[in-house]
């Protein structure tokens, strides 16, 4: 099955590309972007027992994917 | 005593820091491999600045995982020392040994540049050979030195007095100006709750002669030498329950 997971930073972590994406879209003139957050979007397929790949995505986004300190996830499941 | 500095896959700083610590220091120095799961007796392990996998992920994220880092960690909890320059700092973070993240630069540019840090704390295996609030002249370059962490992990490591190393100006202060990354508290390098896991943002194996435009950061690798012929390299501080 066909997973995506997204992560973001947590409120309250400096986003330094995300304030200058923000400059950017304001220059071009859309004044009304605001509190833009650059996160990261991974695809990937999971093999074997479906029921099982909720709990093995949570544990590949806490081990590996995100950093705790700083980034929240959370993941869709498809077919 | 012996050193041991680890090469991952996109380690770049790996020759210097050898470099600084057989030739300028004279010490034994042993080179780790990534997928080297024996440490080869070491006293103090260094984890060098580079790129270690590319800093796919995240800086540090993937050399976490590398073989030889099962077995530093076992060295760190066992209290041995362990010293992380740079993307050394990143992997200590990403792998839990050292709280809180680097991320990226608050001006989104990568800095190479000579800045100053003043020494926080001298009761460390670290930074003994230094005086208190001894400001260092030492180069810098990344692009992910932010030092980040949540208002109760700060709060800790200040209590605690974990912070080691702050940006400062050549007088001393620690100003915003002289932040080079924006790091939360002017934060340059701390160390663990044990006080035997270290990691910075600046380079003290580019400072150790003074053909490369400085010492200052020799003294790190001295503190570290004394305090193992002291027989005391885990001197620990009492850590309030909870941390």
């Amino acid at each position: 099955m066909r997973a995506k997971v997204y992560v973001t930073l947590k409120p309250g972590v400096l986003d330094p590309a995300g304030k200058a994406i923000e400059r950017a879209l304001h220059s071009l003139g859309f004044e009304e972007a605001q509190d833009v957050r650059l996160g990261k979007y991974i695809e990937l397929r999971v093999d074997g027992d479906t029921a099982n790949a909720p709990g093995r995505l949570d544990d590949m986004c806490r081990k590996l994917l995100a950093n705790g300190a700083i980034e929240d996830y959370r993941f869709e499941v498809g077919d | 005593m012996r050193w041991g500095v680890i090469t991952f896959p996109g380690s770049l700083d790996n020759a210097d820091t050898v470099h600084a610590l057989a030739q300028v220091l004279g010490d034994p120095t042993v080179s780790l491999w990534h997928k080297d799961r024996n440490l080869h007796g070491v006293d103090c392990v260094v984890l060098p600045g580079g790129f270690s996998y590319g800093d796919y992920l995240r800086a540090g994220a993937l050399a976490r995982f590398a073989p030889v880092m099962e077995s530093v960690v076992e060295f760190a909890r066992a209290g041995g020392l362990v010293f992380g320059i740079c993307n050394g700092f990143q992997v200590l973070c990403e792998s839990g040994l050292l709280p809180g993240a680097l991320i990226r630069n608050r001006s989104l540019s990568f800095i190479c540049a000579s800045i100053h840090c003043r020494v926080e704390e001298t009761d460390t295996p670290f930074t003994r050979s230094y005086g208190q609030a001894e400001v260092l002249a030492l180069p810098v370059k990344h692009g992910e030195g932010c030092y980040v962490a949540d208002a109760d992990t700060l709060l800790a490591l200040e209590d605690n007095r974990q912070v080691i190393l702050r940006y400062v100006d050549a007088a001393g202060r620690a100003t915003e100006a002289a932040n080079p990354n924006g790091s939360l508290r002017n934060i340059a390098g701390i160390v663990n709750a044990s006080r035997n896991v270290f990691g910075l943002m600046p380079h003290p194996e580019h400072a150790c002669e003074p053909l490369c435009g400085g010492a200052d950061g020799l003294g790190f690798f001295r503190s570290v030498r004394a305090s193992l012929s002291d027989g005391a390299p885990t001197r620990t501080t009492s850590v309030p329950p909870g941390l």
